[in-house]
């Protein structure tokens, strides 16, 4: 817990900066009958962030927050494994989101996340697999108008445009 | 007078069909997720705000403030069957529901939160309705250095309640401000702070990305943490006989709730503070009025009820800073404002002027989802306990499906459903090193309000900034934000010479 307060604080004070270094590509300084600059308002907020990573320093130096006296792990092991797992499998649905859409990607995550991580029957998986895609359909293709993202598997979905919109 | 006939005009708008379809499936869904272990009235709101696209925006308003009462009636139900805080606003309620669950009177604890809070909704929402008009004509006379005064009192009133942490709260806000500023300069019109030149960032930071990134996936990330071991069940029985016995009892209890709705009620009013320190404040009070504090922590029903009451009346309380001066008073209300911007509503006090239909129609909706959220609740006790046997491994993944569909509808763009990813997993690794999210959505959500409105009132005294303490109004209101701010660095500071003057005591 000791380091990583330290690791982000410093992580976050890099940011900090870079934040800073891009305000800069607008005036950040009082331009004469135009007030503060577009730049102005971001700059020196990040300055103001990377005075606060300056003072969670200085704070863990004097071990004054309570992160920074904790001796226990940031994560355990068993922690790791479940946010690997679950951060994984989302991010690798997003991706898939662009190459097979959402109606491909979704039943994929939620087979993988219900039958594997939950150890549930085949049963309830498929039912989840077939019921959440198939509203979502309706509910935001058809009642709100709103197009998912289908990948290559847009062609698919033409007959079912014809039939509901 | 004025108020009545409005409030009338509002009830007519609030018992419309669709509207009132809206309010009972509104509070429906806030009860149960309210009830879930790990989700409350924000998350709710946050991820279903996509979904209200559909409906006009009083409708999609009467809807979110009906989860939002709903969830705060539902908190209640896993704090007495499971221990656990249904949402951050509950806590208080464990400390007496669950000895009271493990006691076997579980049926009671639930009877008691029920009634709680519906007697603190229906004392909030008079108060709301009294207020509302006399507040929205005060704040009519509000410039752009009053606008940013009220901006600086809401950060203000974070950092007094940040405890120790202050840096990492205000570390929190400038985030927040600083990413509401990406996306074109509104005075300028030159594009700002475009990372990496990815055409995604033109359109800015969308709060609802960093609002569903947060409180959807960072919250579910820190609940598969947390609730990793069993989960206890405490057994219920619950009659229609046994229901009417506790409402009986509870009359005994009538001072606590009305003493737990004002002060719910005031402290909701502030901004930024909310129904969690109210309902914490309240259960203080409650145990130092009574005759025996030594019971409390142990069972007593009062420690149920002061809670009960105050979360439910700070909720009302609020939105009316939402409603009448355009700051919000919680997290949550936070992201109604940002859906009203979503809208095309202009937050403030205009809106009672140009849209008395949508601040009436709320208002007088609150009364009626008070009323069913009270039936709902009590008749659907035993399907909300069935509910929370769900298996969290089936409930995470379609949270998660939810939050990534919700990221994407409103801009149509992958570009949000990533950053949504990042800003969730960053937001709950920096959660654990104790870094407080909840002033980063307010600050992504009022930075569009708050640099205008500063830029506009420097450019107006030509850059000098004691203009927000020569106009009264604004010099009162920065004066308390001052007063806020150093507030907590005092009590650090006197702690301090506390301490050394116990380590040196000649």
């Amino acid at each position: 817990m000791r380091v990583a307060e330290l690791v982000m604080a410093l992580v976050l004070a890099v940011f900090s900066i870079y934040l800073m270094w891009k305000s800069t590509e607008l005036p950040i300084g009082w331009l004469p009958g135009e007030g503060p600059g577009g730049g102005a308002f971001p700059f020196w907020l990040s300055l103001g962030m990377l005075a606060c990573c300056i003072s969670i320093i200085v704070r863990w130096v004097a071990k004054a927050s309570p992160p920074s006296r904790s001796t226990e792990p940031f994560m355990t092991p068993e922690t790791v494994k479940w946010f690997l797992l679950v951060a994984g499998s989302l991010t690798a649905m997003i991706a898939l989101i662009h190459v097979i859409g959402v109606y491909g990607a979704v039943p994929l995550f939620l087979v993988y996340y219900v039958r594997f991580l939950g150890r549930h029957g085949w049963a309830t998986t498929l039912t989840l697999a077939l019921c959440i895609p198939v509203a979502a359909f309706f509910f935001f293709e058809i009642a709100l108008k709103k197009t998912l993202p289908k990948g290559f598997t847009e062609p698919l979905f033409y007959p079912l445009y014809d039939i509901f919109l | 007078m004025e108020t009545f006939s409005l409030l009338i005009d509002g009830f007519a708008i609030a018992i419309e069909p669709l509207n009132l379809t809206l309010v009972i499936a509104g509070v429906t869904v806030g009860l149960f997720i309210g009830a879930m272990p790990g989700l409350g009235s924000v998350n709710g709101v946050a991820i279903l705000l996509p979904m209200t696209f559909m409906v006009p925006p009083t409708s999609a308003i009467i809807f979110l403030a009906a989860i939002y009462y709903g969830a705060m009636y539902g908190g209640a139900i896993s704090s007495i069957m499971l221990g656990i805080p249904g949402a951050s606003t509950a806590v208080a309620t464990t400390f007496d529901g669950r000895p009271m669950a493990l006691k076997g009177m579980a049926d009671k604890a639930l009877v008691a939160a029920a009634a709680a809070s519906f007697v603190g909704g229906t004392i909030s929402i008079v108060l709301f309705t009294l207020f509302a008009l006399p507040l929205a004509g005060v704040a009519l006379a509000f410039g752009p250095p009053e606008t940013f005064a009220l901006m600086v009192l809401a950060f203000a009133t974070f950092i007094g309640l940040a405890g120790d942490d202050i840096p990492k709260t205000l570390f929190s806000i400038f985030i927040g401000l600083v990413f509401s500023s990406v996306g074109l300069d509104i005075i300028s019109g030159e594009p700002r702070l475009i990372f990496g030149d990815l055409s995604g960032f033109y359109h800015g930071i969308n709060f609802l990305v960093l609002a569903i990134g947060i409180y959807g996936i960072g919250e579910m990330l820190w609940t598969i943490e947390v609730s990793k071991g069993g989960v206890l069940m405490s057994k219920a029985t619950v009659t229609f006989r046994r229901v009417l016995d506790s409402l009986g009892e509870l009359r005994s209890s009538a001072k606590t709730m009305v003493m737990g709705s004002f002060l719910g009620y005031f402290v909701g009013i502030l901004p930024a503070a909310g129904a969690t320190p109210g309902s914490l404040m309240a259960y203080g009070v409650a145990k130092s009025m009574a005759k025996d504090p030594g019971s409390f922590g142990k069972g007593n029903v009062d420690g149920v009820v002061a809670p009960e009451a105050a979360n439910n009346a700070a909720s009302t309380g609020s939105m009316l800073p939402m409603l009448t001066l355009g700051i919000p008073g919680s997290p949550t209300t936070a992201i109604l404002l940002g859906g009203m911007v979503i809208w095309g509503l202009e937050p403030g006090p205009l809106v009672f002027v140009n849209h008395p239909d949508f601040v009436w129609g709320l208002i007088a909706s609150l009364y009626v989802a008070n009323l069913f959220a009270l039936l709902i609740n009590i008749g659907f006790i035993p399907a909300f306990i069935g509910v929370l046997k769900l298996p969290f491994t089936v409930l995470a993944p379609i949270i998660f499906v939810l939050c990534v569909i919700g990221g994407y509808v409103p801009t149509q763009d992958m570009h949000d459903v990533w950053l949504m990813l990042i800003f969730g997993v960053v937001g709950y690794l920096m959660r654990k090193l104790d870094y407080p999210m909840a002033p980063a959505v307010l600050a992504i959500v009022l930075g569009p309000l708050a640099e205008p409105a500063l830029r506009q009132s420097l450019i107006g005294s030509h850059g000098d900034a004691m203009i927000f303490f020569e106009r009264p109004i604004s010099g009162t209101i920065m004066l308390v934000a001052i007063v806020l701010f150093v507030l907590p660095l005092t009590k650090i500071v006197i702690r301090l010479w506390k301490r050394a003057a116990c380590t040196n005591p000649r």
